[in-house]
């Protein structure tokens, strides 16, 4: 088998890659400061609302996931014993 | 005109019939020329009804044709379409005739103006649907297969008593906007909640559909539940269940999509949770809910089914389809690898991607309606969507750690299909205008303002951040060969259990029944048998005593008399003797 080294495999491009995305989450939070906001529910006026409710969403995903990992997760033959 | 147009369900089930005799070729043209033979009869339909026949004093409609069924015939026909197209390698024509089966009665469900024809195209959606999970001839797909078909019989039953009822109450087969209030509502809902996956039963779904073949996915993932969100949106707006049952789907599966190992799986539970923003549109029930509703299930369709078919390529060209034995294969698969990212930046509702232009309406329904609550569960399944159907399927599919398996791209005809649905996931998101033309309401909605575009991006991205970082740290849950236990764990584990529980206890009364029954009978046959010999003896007795009969003469006689009737070898005439004579003697003694 050939060991080509793809754009991933280097470790500098994936660097590249995480520093351009953190960039461009600084600028999401920026461009806030330039748009006219609807009226909608009271907490969406809070500057950085989305950005805040996004990233604990996920990580409370993963929380509660990792939780019901332990209690519905059997072996694959399960159904099959 | 019309009377001179066969209906578009007709089209694709009269036309699968060919299938079988066709070879090379021209096969492929003449399966594909049938979806578009059917949009091209949708397109000459005006509004109206159509295809109507007389029917034991009722009306069958086979042709309802108003915005909302229209909306999703189109939709229908052009997921026919790619699906053929994707499928076209396949040298299987039982999953070729099931597909065109599954497509035209589906077609059918939709453009059904009266109860009857919707049953019979409802039941045969279950029917050719079953044969697309069988078509792997997998031991797993055939049982899975088998709990596919008995849950959808059961949900058929259901519909059909409330149908039953129905009609009943009203007197008519048509049926349109029902409403939960009378018992017969309360059925048909859960007959056609079940075919929507709606949670507590929706098991069926993630347990069947990820055992089909690489390309019968793609179509089992596009008809069933979408048509039963086309009726229930028809039947139940504004049906306030729909709302809760709605935001639970939204929410629960996408803990189970995080967990999954099989990418198949993980976008069996992300169906559910698309198929819970459409439910909770129609539990809302506004013109802008619906419209969401009706609009995210024109671009779930095609997202949807752009992700089956990029996982079901993955499958075709290496076999593998878990997240512990793929990975890394942008390097042999970078087409598929673009594909399926364009339809994970849709169902993720990435701004010029589909899903943005058509979930934010639900979402923004809910917020009008000033529903708190719901609208914050909205916006966290939004950014669970992202995480495990955006980010999750590509990465551990395509990046990720290298598995290792060189690979190519699927032929061209695969590769065709997908790039012709990621074309529409773009093309709608960019331009929305002809989807919210053809949508059921006049749609006043404009999905791109700076604050919409912004909270979404914000949402999104810092959503993915939370991905990376948990990734880097190594708190994200590993990939584990495993199976997670879903509400089928009562039919399949418990079901084993209460088929023992009935084996012995109905059984055993069963053995009980039959004893006791028998002996009664037993003792009633000899009974009577005996009453006619007794009386017969009596009356001939006395008759052979004054015919001059004794003593061993009048032995014999009895007991040959006793054994002809014992046997049955007695002469009618003495049987019909014997009737005349108890007739006689009940006349005397009334």
């Amino acid at each position: 088998m050939r060991t080509e080294l793809s754009i991933f495999d280097k470790p500098r491009n994936v660097s590249r890659l995480l520093r351009g995305f953190y960039c461009a989450l600084i600028l999401l939070l920026l461009a806030e400061l330039f748009i006219h906001k609807h009226h909608g529910f009271p907490w969406e006026e809070a500057f950085g609302f989305f950005a805040v409710y996004g990233f604990v969403s996920c990580v409370l995903l993963i929380f509660l996931a990792k939780i019901l990992r332990r209690i519905v997760m059997r072996k694959e033959d399960y159904y099959d014993r | 005109m019309t009377a001179n147009l066969l209906p578009p369900a007709a089209i694709f089930i009269l036309g699968s019939i060919l299938v079988p005799f066709l070879r090379g070729r021209g096969k492929s043209v003449y399966m594909l020329l049938l979806p578009a033979a059917a949009f091209g009869v949708l397109l000459m339909l005006p509004e109206g009804t159509f295809w109507t026949r007389e029917f034991w004093g009722q009306t069958l409609v086979l042709g309802r044709v108003d915005k909302l069924s229209l909306v999703f015939g189109y939709i229908f026909t052009i997921m026919a379409f790619l699906g053929i197209l994707f499928a076209l390698q396949v040298d299987d024509d039982l999953q070729h005739v099931a597909g065109l089966v599954y497509a035209g009665s589906t077609l059918g469900v939709v453009f059904a103006g009266d109860f009857l024809s919707l049953y019979i195209f409802w039941e045969f959606m279950a029917v050719s649907s079953t044969f697309l999970i069988l078509a792997s001839r997998t031991r797993q797909a055939r049982e899975a297969g088998l709990r596919y078909i008995l849950v959808h019989l059961i949900g058929g039953l259901f519909l059909l008593a409330g149908i039953v009822l129905q009609v009943k109450s009203s007197g008519s087969l048509q049926f349109d906007y029902i409403g939960l209030d009378k018992a017969g509502s309360y059925f048909i809902f859960i007959g056609i909640a079940l075919n929507a996956a709606a949670i507590p039963l929706h098991a069926w779904l993630p347990d069947a559909y990820p055992q089909g073949t690489p390309t019968s996915t793609v179509f089992l993932s596009a008809f069933t539940t979408k048509s039963a969100v086309y009726l229930m949106a028809r039947t139940f707006p504004g049906a306030a269940p729909l709302i809760w049952i709605g935001a639970i789907m939204v929410f629960v599966p996408i803990f189970y999509a995080v967990l999954e190992n099989d990418i198949r799986r993980v976008l069996a539970y992300s169906l559910l949770n698309q198929v819970g923003f459409m439910l909770c549109g129609i539990g809302i029930g506004t013109a802008l809910a619906l419209n969401g509703t009706v609009s995210h299930a024109f671009c779930h369709i095609l997202y949807k089914a752009l992700l089956f078919m990029a996982a079901g390529s993955v499958l075709q060209m290496t076999g593998k389809i878990k997240c512990t034995e793929i990975g890394g294969l942008y390097k042999t698969m970078p087409l598929t690898c673009l594909f399926c990212m364009v339809g994970a930046a849709s169902i993720s509702a990435f701004p010029l991607f589909s899903g943005f232009v058509s979930k934010s309406m639900v979402v923004s329904a809910s917020a009008h309606e000033k529903m708190a609550v719901v609208w914050l569960i909205l916006q966290f399944a939004s950014a669970g969507v992202f995480h495990h159907a955006g980010i999750k399927v590509p990465f551990f599919t395509f990046f990720g750690h290298d598995s290792g398996i060189r690979t190519k791209e699927p032929p061209w005809n695969m590769l065709l299909a997908m790039g012709l649905a990621a074309f529409l996931c773009v093309f709608i998101g960019i331009y929305p205008d002809p989807l919210y033309r053809i949508l059921p309401f006049p749609v006043d909605y404009v999905p791109y303002t700076g604050a919409h575009v912004v909270g979404q991006l914000q949402l999104l991205m810092f959503g993915a951040l939370a991905f990376a970082l948990l990734i880097l740290s190594g708190y994200y849950p590993p990939e584990i060969r495993s199976l997670n236990l879903d509400v089928d764990w009562f039919y399949r584990k418990f079901g084993r259990g209460a088929y023992l529980v009935l084996d012995r206890g109905l059984n055993r009364i069963n053995t009980i029944c039959e004893t006791t029954i028998r002996a009664f009978a037993r003792g009633v046959a000899r009974a009577s048998r005996d009453a006619v010999a007794g009386l017969l003896l009596f009356v001939s007795v006395n008759f052979w005593i004054a015919a001059g009969y004794r003593g061993k003469r009048l032995d014999m006689k009895k007991s040959r008399l006793y054994h002809d009737v014992r046997e049955g070898t007695l002469p009618i005439g003495f049987g019909a003797g014997v009737a005349t004579l108890f007739i006689f003697l009940v006349y005397v003694l009334t």
